[in-house]
């Protein structure tokens, strides 16, 4: 090289070492708070776990929360009960049916949909749901936790069924399939793993959304008997202890954090095992 | 290392029986090198000179292993993940591959043209040209004369003298193969490696960067990766036959096509396979 | 069974029974085209409905308000002022700092995980970004009220009100813009990390390669190349964040402070629209406070939903690719 390229290439090696230096710092600063938010929640909500935390129901000191646990993991059954079929329908209905303008503008709002913040959801589903039954209930939060999981079952559903090589479709109807029979045994059978997984993630997202629930599930101090009783929840419940100024009732939030965090964290990692299967393949 | 000195023995040999008796240099040349993907091994064993300033042609049906050979050549096979090597690869003598060796300047004095033309789509005919220099962080003084001449080498002035400022990506496929020439060469490489420089292009385009190769021959040493035999007997003056990752024979270009020695060659060349 | 096949001959079904097989499948056929058209259908009414209900439960607020809804910051519901000014001013501010700490960042760790870092390190360092993403926003709203924020009042402010200025004064509480700023941060950084670091990868590899061979050092391709070919993608990933701050409800609603007020210094308590109505809407007092509260969630979804539109757009059309892309294809298609 000559002497010029030299002098030059010693700078840019300078300014490529030190762009590798200062992406590794980005992780650092980012890794921080993860580590930081674990650590205090896996720490503080050991300390603070007991059997009464799964099998009392939410009250003054030394209470449980087991109504709350029950409540959320109810919820998350309920909306997934409502949201992943119809997400699933409608996805495969993009991918399969409609190549239309109409399925793009479709397409175009289940994205923005997921945008859209999910307090407003919450709203929304006070409005009609809550409002017209006149009073707070399971089944309004979960109604508004299935709204906050369609559009991510949609695109998830319809990006992989469009994956699905054409020429499989092909093979299937050339044997005399019907179309529906195709897109439910060849197309969501072949993106099933990937569906499957991206199930579980919007499962995990809603796990612990708090927002919608607020004025929808609300919240109760006691084991609800009906799905039309306002329930309490994990997220609601530790929003509502951490306004509060009291030490037993932050503590107690510290232990729901950690069920919560967990509950997330397994569902992730399933969704990641589900996905992992099919790949070494 | 005696393995190495052993085989740039042989390479000489090799060299010097192509050339005829004289003396001939190898400007590059792999020994023993091997390469993987990940469990899967491309190139098994392959030792070969290039020649200083011939045209070396490397032959063989897709999947043998030529692509990843001249990618070992300037380092670029280490770019995709999971790809590793074994043995070396020499320039002037030297190793690419030593531990103090620095894959850049390796890259600044072996220029490499894609198989599909990749002039940066971000930037004119004319940034594209000066794109090396720019990457090396140099502006050069003169950049209008550099870019006609660079460009006039290429056999491209013609016809973007009157469009320099246009997008890179706007030009025909043929055009933008040879400016991708252009912008190697700008950065006066010792060594020009060619990924079927003109698969992606029709016969007309080809016709032109076989005609530019045959210009450059005499500056640069140039190898050439091709699957049209016709190309390679067109173009080179050494010719390589890669069958699933090995060498299978080497010689000058008009023997491997009149009278190769090794069977296979033979099958391939007269197209009973491949 | 082969055999068995072969020696007798294959029965067909008698012609009544496919032709009602298929009839049954056309019919089936419709039947399931008419539900996924539903299901995709209520979709789409979803966002309409979203925007027309929130609507309608805000009309009152906006007939009695007005335009000074969104010119005056006096909210007090006992009185039946409604301005929500101050919780604009509180979302925008929280979120343009959160962008302002949480871009440099999630960029840096973006090329760490595409160009920059080592490569066995991507994978789990990719992993643990994403799980940064799944951690509920509740989550975040417990740590920062109990943890962050102390050490904000005890370490950080102080600290920054030596360094004085209208930024960094006033009461030092903890609770307040900066706190809810640097969780949102935190909360937004997996967001732009991840989209930006799918743009990266969707630059053709080729373009890389390109550079690379050229003698660049990995830098010198992103900085030269790869960036000016993402850009638009990037500043997508940016807009979606900021879509996703505006919006964000449980962690900002813990420790933003809840004060409708205007005021210049970061310790001091804010409030933003999404948290306004997640702490007031449940106990709205008032027909015309409940209707102030939801024509601030149509302030919010307007505001979403523009910038997510946006984003879109932008981070679709740089991943369909460049008009380099498709022209070299029709050139190759030409030629083929």
């Amino acid at each position: 090289m000559t002497p010029e390229l030299e002098s030059a290439y010693s700078g840019r090696k300078l300014a490529a070492r030190a762009a590798k230096t200062a992406s590794s710092v980005a992780v650092g600063l980012a890794l921080l708070p993860l580590f930081a938010v674990l650590a205090y929640v896996a720490s503080q909500g050991a300390r603070a776990l007991s059997v009464a935390f799964f099998t009392e129901p939410i009250g003054v000191r030394g209470a449980g929360m087991a109504n709350a646990i029950v409540g959320t993991i109810e919820l998350v059954f309920l909306a997934s009960a409502m949201g992943i079929p119809l997400g699933i329908a409608a996805g495969l209905y993009l991918a399969e049916y409609a190549s239309t303008p109409l399925a793009r503008a479709v397409r175009f709002s289940a994205d923005v949909l997921a945008g859209v913040p999910s307090i407003l959801v919450g709203v929304v589903v006070y409005a009609v749901v809550v409002v017209w039954m006149k009073q707070f209930s399971a089944f309004a939060g979960a109604a508004a936790l299935a709204i906050v999981m369609l559009p991510l079952v949609t695109r998830t559903t319809d990006e992989l069924a469009r994956a699905v090589p054409d020429s499989l479709r092909e093979a299937a109807l050339a044997l005399g399939a019907p179309r529906w029979r195709t897109a439910i045994f060849v197309v969501l059978r072949t993106a099933a793993p990937g569906i499957r997984s991206g199930c579980l993630l919007a499962v995990a997202r809603v796990s612990g959304e708090t927002a919608p629930l607020l004025f929808t599930a609300y919240n109760s101090r006691f084991f609800n008997e009906s799905l039309f009783d306002p329930t309490s929840t994990l997220q609601v419940q530790i929003f509502t202890y951490t306004m509060t100024p009291n030490d037993d009732w932050h503590a107690q939030a510290w232990a729901a954090a950690l069920v919560l965090v967990a509950l997330v964290v397994v569902l992730n990692v399933l969704a990641r095992r589900v996905l992992a299967e099919r790949e070494p393949a | 290392m005696t393995a190495v000195t052993d085989s740039e023995a042989s390479l000489r040999l090799r060299g010097a029986r192509a050339e005829g008796g004289a003396e001939a240099t190898a400007k590059m040349s792999a020994a023993d090198l091997s390469a993987w993907f990940g469990d899967k091994q491309a190139l098994r064993r392959i030792t070969l000179p290039l020649i200083e300033r011939k045209v070396t042609a490397i032959i063989g049906p897709s999947g043998c292993g030529k692509s990843t050979f001249i990618r070992c050549m300037n380092r670029m096979h280490e770019v995709v993940a999971g790809a590793r090597t074994t043995g070396d690869v020499l320039l002037d003598g030297k190793s690419v591959y030593g531990a103090d060796v620095d894959p850049v300047r390796v890259r600044r004095r072996v220029g490499m043209v894609f198989q599909k033309p990749n002039p940066f789509p971000t930037m004119s005919v004319r940034d594209n040209v000066l794109a090396g220099l720019r990457l090396s962080g140099i502006e050069p003084p003169d950049a209008d004369a550099l870019v006609e001449e660079v460009l006039v080498q290429a056999a491209l002035w013609d016809e973007v003298k009157d469009a320099l400022d246009r997008p890179g990506g706007a030009l025909s496929g043929g055009q933008q193969q040879r400016l991708c020439i252009a912008r190697c060469l700008a950065l006066e490489p010792e060594v020009v490696l060619m990924d079927e420089p003109c698969s992606s292009l029709d016969p007309i385009a080809t016709a032109k960067i076989e005609e530019l190769i045959h210009d450059l021959r005499d500056r640069y040493t140039i190898v050439v990766v091709t699957h049209s035999m016709q190309q390679a007997a067109r173009v080179s003056d050494y010719t390589a036959f890669f069958y699933v990752g090995e060498l299978v024979e080497y010689d000058h270009a008009d023997v491997i096509f009149t009278k190769p020695s090794d069977p296979r060659t033979e099958d391939y060349i007269t197209g009973r396979f491949g | 069974m082969t055999q068995r096949a072969l020696s007798t001959p294959p029965r067909l079904p008698p012609r009544s029974l496919r032709a009602s097989v298929e009839g049954n499948g056309s019919s089936v056929d419709r039947a399931f085209g008419a539900v996924g058209a539903g299901a995709a259908g209520a979709l789409g009414l979803v966002l309409v409905g979203v925007a027309a209900s929130v609507a309608r439960i805000a009309w009152p607020s906006i007939q009695a308000t007005g335009l000074s809804f969104v010119t005056t910051s006096v909210w007090d519901p006992s009185r039946g002022t409604y301005g929500a000014l101050a919780f604009v001013f509180g979302t925008l501010v929280t979120s343009f700092i959160a962008l302002l700490l949480a871009v440099p960042v999630a960029l840096g760790v973006a090329v760490f995980l595409t160009d920059l870092g080592p490569r066995r390190l991507q994978r789990p360092v990719s992993s643990l970004v994403e799980l940064l993403a799944a951690i509920p926003s509740v989550v975040y709203g417990l740590w920062a009220a109990l943890v962050l924020a102390p050490i904000l009042r005890t370490t950080v402010q102080p600290a920054l009100a030596a360094v004085g200025g209208p930024l960094f004064s006033g009461p030092n509480v903890g609770f307040g813009i900066l706190c809810a700023s640097l969780v949102l941060a935190i909360m937004l950084l997996p967001t732009i990390a991840s989209v930006s670091r799918d743009v990266l990868r969707a630059v053709p590899a080729d373009l890389r390669e390109g550079a690379l061979a050229l003698g660049a050092t990995p830098w010198d391709a992103l900085r030269l190349v790869v960036f000016p070919h993402a850009r638009r993608g990037i500043f997508g990933a940016v807009l979606l964040g900021f879509g996703r701050a505006i919006g964000e409800t449980m962690a900002v609603a813990a420790v933003v402070g809840s004060r409708a007020d205007i005021s210049p210094s970061l310790f001091a308590p804010g409030y933003t629209m999404s948290s306004v109505i997640a702490n007031e809407f449940p106990a709205a007092s008032s027909e015309l406070h409940v209707a102030a509260l939801a024509e601030v969630g149509l302030l919010l979804f307007v505001v979403t939903v523009a910038f997510n539109v946006a984003a879109r757009v932008l981070v679709a059309r740089s991943r369909e690719g460049s008009p380099r892309a498709s022209q070299a294809g029709a050139g190759s298609g030409g030629a083929a």
